[in-house]
C-alpha cells in the first residue's frame, strides 16, 4: 500500500503547484486563452516547468524495467490520431474557455468551499456519466474488459 | 502582456512536473487528472484505490492552499451557474471522449512526444481560445 501514500502526495504536490501556478484562477485560464485579446502568457511557463521535468522523467523512465512500486508501467501506446480524440479535445476546450477551469483546478479548488467551483465539478462528475451510458450501450462487454486502462489513462 | 506571473507559474509547473514524474517513475501511472477523475467515478476492479488517494491528494493541498495561499482562489471571472453548468458537462463528456486533459496530454503526452497528445493539446487550447473569443465578444460585448 505503498503507492497509496506516493498517490495522495504526488496529488497534494500537483495541487500546490496548480495552485502556485496561477492554474486555479480561472482570470489567469481566460486570461491565456485570449490570444486575440490581453493575452496572459503565464500559463504557457507552467508547461514549460512541467513538460521540462516530466520529459527528463520519461526518458530516465525507459530505462528501467518497472516502476520503483509497481510490477508494471501503464503507459497508452497509442499512436493513431482519430475523430474521437479531436472531437473530445473540441469539447474539453470549449468547456475550458467557457468556466477557465480544466479538471484539476476544479477538484482542487473544492477545498476552497466556493459553489460555483462545486456545481461546475458535479457538472463534470455528470458529464463523464453521460459519456460513459453513451458508450456502454456501443461497446461489447467483451472489448469493454479487455479495456482495463482504455479511456481510464489519458493518452 | 497582461498580469505576467512568469516565476510564479514556471515553479508550479515545475511541481505539478514533479508530481507527474513521480507518479510515473514509483508506480508506471500518467497524472491525467480527468482519467484518475473518472476511473474512480467508475471504479474498475483493483484499480480504484490509488486513484482515491491522488484525489484526497489534491483535496489536501487545495485545503493546504486555503490556509497558506489564500490568493489562489482570487478566481477574478467566475461566470453563471448556466454557463458553468455547460462548461463543467463539456469538460466532463469531452475529456473522456478525447481520452485527456491538459494534464495527461498537455504535460504527460507532450513530453513523451505523442502526436496523439500534440494534436489533442493543439486543439483544445485553439477551441479555449476561439470559445474565449467569442464569448467575450458576443455574450460580453466585447471589453
Amino acid at each position: 500500500m505503498k503507492s497509496a501514500v506516493t498517490s495522495f502526495f504526488a496529488g497534494l504536490v500537483f495541487a500546490l503547484g496548480l495552485g502556485i501556478s496561477g492554474m486555479t484562477r480561472p482570470i489567469k485560464v481566460i486570461g491565456f486563452l485570449d490570444f486575440f485579446g490581453q493575452w496572459d502568457a503565464s500559463l504557457a511557463l507552467v508547461m514549460v516547468g512541467a513538460i521540462g521535468i516530466y520529459f527528463l522523467a520519461s526518458r530516465f523512465s525507459r530505462t528501467m524495467p518497472a516502476p520503483w512500486l509497481e510490477p508494471k508501467f501503464a503507459i497508452p501506446s497509442r499512436t493513431d490520431v482519430d475523430r474521437r480524440l479531436v472531437a473530445g479535445a473540441v469539447l474539453f476546450g470549449i468547456g475550458w474557455g467557457l468556466a477557465g477551469f480544466c479538471p484539476g483546478p476544479a477538484i482542487t479548488s473544492l477545498a476552497s468551499g466556493a459553489s460555483p467551483v462545486a456545481v461546475f465539478v458535479a457538472a463534470m462528475a455528470v458529464g463523464i456519466y453521460v459519456y460513459g451510458w453513451t458508450t456502454s450501450r456501443e461497446v461489447s462487454p467483451a472489448r469493454d474488459s479487455s479495456a482495463g486502462l482504455r479511456d481510464a489513462v489519458d493518452a | 502582456m497582461h498580469n505576467f506571473t512568469p516565476v510564479a507559474s514556471l515553479l508550479g509547473g515545475i511541481l505539478i512536473g514533479l508530481s507527474a514524474s513521480a507518479m510515473l517513475l514509483l508506480e508506471g501511472k500518467i497524472a491525467g487528472i480527468s482519467g484518475i477523475f473518472a476511473g474512480m467515478l467508475r471504479p474498475v476492479s483493483n484499480d480504484t484505490a490509488w486513484r482515491a488517494c491522488f484525489v484526497a491528494g489534491l483535496l489536501a493541498g487545495g485545503m493546504l492552499l486555503r490556509v497558506f495561499m489564500p490568493t489562489a482562489y482570487d478566481f477574478g471571472i467566475i461566470r453563471s451557474y448556466g454557463v458553468l453548468i455547460v462548461a463543467g458537462l463539456l469538460v466532463g463528456f469531452g475529456t473522456r471522449l478525447g481520452n485527456g486533459c491538459t494534464s495527461g496530454h498537455g504535460v504527460c503526452g507532450i513530453s513523451r512526444l505523442s502526436a496523439r497528445s500534440m494534436v489533442a493539446t493543439a486543439v483544445f487550447i485553439s477551441s479555449g481560445a476561439i470559445t474565449v473569443y467569442a464569448f467575450n465578444h458576443l455574450v460580453a460585448g466585447g471589453r
